[in-house]
């Protein structure tokens, strides 16, 4: 019994302490952090540049090009998600803790979000104003990044830990990546556009929920199995 | 236990050399006869369509590479997860051999979908669910076939490889639910593209040999492409000398 309550605890315990780290970890590269965000910040910029600047025309596309932007920022920062435990052999020492490997990579995922989605989701609506989403699409928006960025991490996580010990994996990476991110694209997309539009959205959130549980059921497996096979395990 | 010694044998590299030789030999023959036999009668003596003429009859390559396409990545995704639970080496490269004949075929699907887009609805392209859905598939093939090609280590690369295509035997049947919903939701209704509720038989038999043939040759491919990579992966050893070169 006591053996039982010690795994549990050390369960929990490891859980916890690994996302502290994380979260420090990140905190301490600030430049790393802002990265992402900066890129969505740029890229925005240059759509009323390479479109057009009128109200018009970016109404309509805001709520696509703000997903696909966030979904692109997403993307980028996923590259050093494992990169660092990897060369620095961090992550052979989890290898070899006597917790399973998916408990390090949840909370791997878990900082990443926080780090990376939740700051995208946040900044969103200074984007929507600068394309003109009308006032409807906010809540949506909020809801639907902050949901959707979440399967961001999760769904890309896979991908960084496939590529952790390939030298020049950044884009490979986002080649794999990038298909597997179609539905989360569509939905969260779409749930902006009808909240524009004067729909309900309930269905859209529920699919973003739904597909955010099993990506979190899933994904820290086959990221686990994956960190195994780079490192040679 | 004697009833899993085929599975066992089949894990041989050696065997499967061997014994495929006939299969292969025999699937070659069978579907480039079927293929001939197939094209000639779709393309010459099916009768012509009422409202689309002639240019339908490239349904008979569009239609077999499309669904076979799909079914391909089936077969790679399975072979590569009994690569990764019986660490079986056959086994990767079945799947390493099936990715770019899939590749191939959704691309030839494609192609053929625009070819024949462009009389029957005045364009090449059109944002459809099944066009989309088979350029996602495509991207998947090909991110497959990067992912195994960048790592220089070959075990790794087949592992990752495989481990991949298992992420999008989930992720697969997702992605063609949702972007099946995308375009009704988005659908402008100017095209039909499911008018033909019925097919006359005339029309339909040719089209069924060849879906028939186009999985034989998917087959073939499969098989020629795996033993081209037994000789590769294996051509250290003495066997594939004595193959080769004949006994010493």
């Amino acid at each position: 019994m006591s053996e039982m309550n010690l795994a549990q605890s050390s369960l929990s315990l490891a859980l916890w302490i690994n996302l502290k780290r994380e979260v420090i970890v990140a905190v301490r590269h600030k430049g790393e952090l802002a990265n992402p965000l900066m890129f969505f910040l740029m890229v925005v910029v240059f759509i009323p540049l390479g479109i057009s600047p009128e109200p018009k025309v970016l109404a309509p596309l805001a709520p696509g090009l703000i997903w696909v932007i966030a979904l692109l920022a997403t993307l980028l920062s996923l590259d050093g998600l494992f990169r660092s435990d990897y060369e620095d052999g961090s992550l052979e020492q989890m290898l070899m803790s006597p917790q399973p490997l998916a408990i390090f990579v949840v909370t791997k995922i878990l900082a990443h979000w926080l780090m990376t989605g939740v700051p995208l989701t946040l900044i969103a609506p200074a984007l929507g104003l600068m394309l003109y989403l009308p006032a409807e699409g906010y809540g949506a928006m909020l809801l639907s990044l902050f949901i959707g960025t979440g399967s961001l991490s999760m769904i890309g996580a896979i991908g960084a830990a496939l590529t952790v010990s390939l030298r020049k994996g950044g884009l490979v990476l986002s080649l794999i990546v990038m298909p597997l991110y179609v539905p989360v694209l569509i939905f969260g997309a779409s749930a902006v556009t009808s909240a524009v539009g004067g729909d309900k959205i309930g269905l859209e959130i529920a699919i973003l929920l739904a597909m955010f549980l099993t990506a979190m059921l899933l994904a820290p497996f086959a990221a686990a199995g994956a960190l195994k096979i780079g490192t040679d395990a | 236990m004697a009833s899993w010694q085929w599975f066992h044998r089949m894990g041989s590299p050696k065997w499967f050399y061997e014994k495929m030789r006939i299969w292969m030999l025999a699937l070659g023959f069978l579907s480039c006869a079927m293929i001939m036999v197939g094209m000639v009668w779709g393309l010459a003596f099916a009768p012509a369509e009422l409202k689309q003429g002639n240019s339908y009859r490239i349904m008979y390559v569009h239609v077999p590479t499309a669904i076979v396409s799909m079914g391909g990545y089936y077969v790679m995704a399975i072979a590569g997860a009994i690569g990764l639970i019986w660490r079986m080496k056959l086994s990767f490269m079945v799947m390493k051999s099936t990715a770019p004949v899939g590749a191939i075929l959704t691309f030839l699907g494609l192609f053929t979908g625009a070819v024949w887009g462009k009389p029957t609805w005045g364009v090449y392209w059109v944002w459809d669910a099944r066009i989309t859905f088979m350029v996602i598939l495509f991207f998947i093939y090909l991110g497959i076939i990067a992912l195994q090609e960048a790592y220089p280590d070959k075990d790794m690369g087949d592992k990752a490889a495989a481990l991949l295509s298992l992420v999008g035997m989930v992720v697969v049947p997702l992605i063609y639910k949702s972007v099946d919903w995308w375009f009704t939701l988005h659908q402008k209704s100017t095209f039909k593209l499911t008018e033909k509720s019925t097919i006359d038989p005339s029309m339909a038999y040719p089209l069924i040999l060849m879906i028939f043939a186009t999985y034989m040759f998917f087959a073939w491919m499969v098989i020629y492409r795996t033993r081209v990579e037994i000789l590769y992966r294996e051509r250290k050893t003495q066997w594939v000398k004595q193959a080769l070169l004949g006994p010493a």
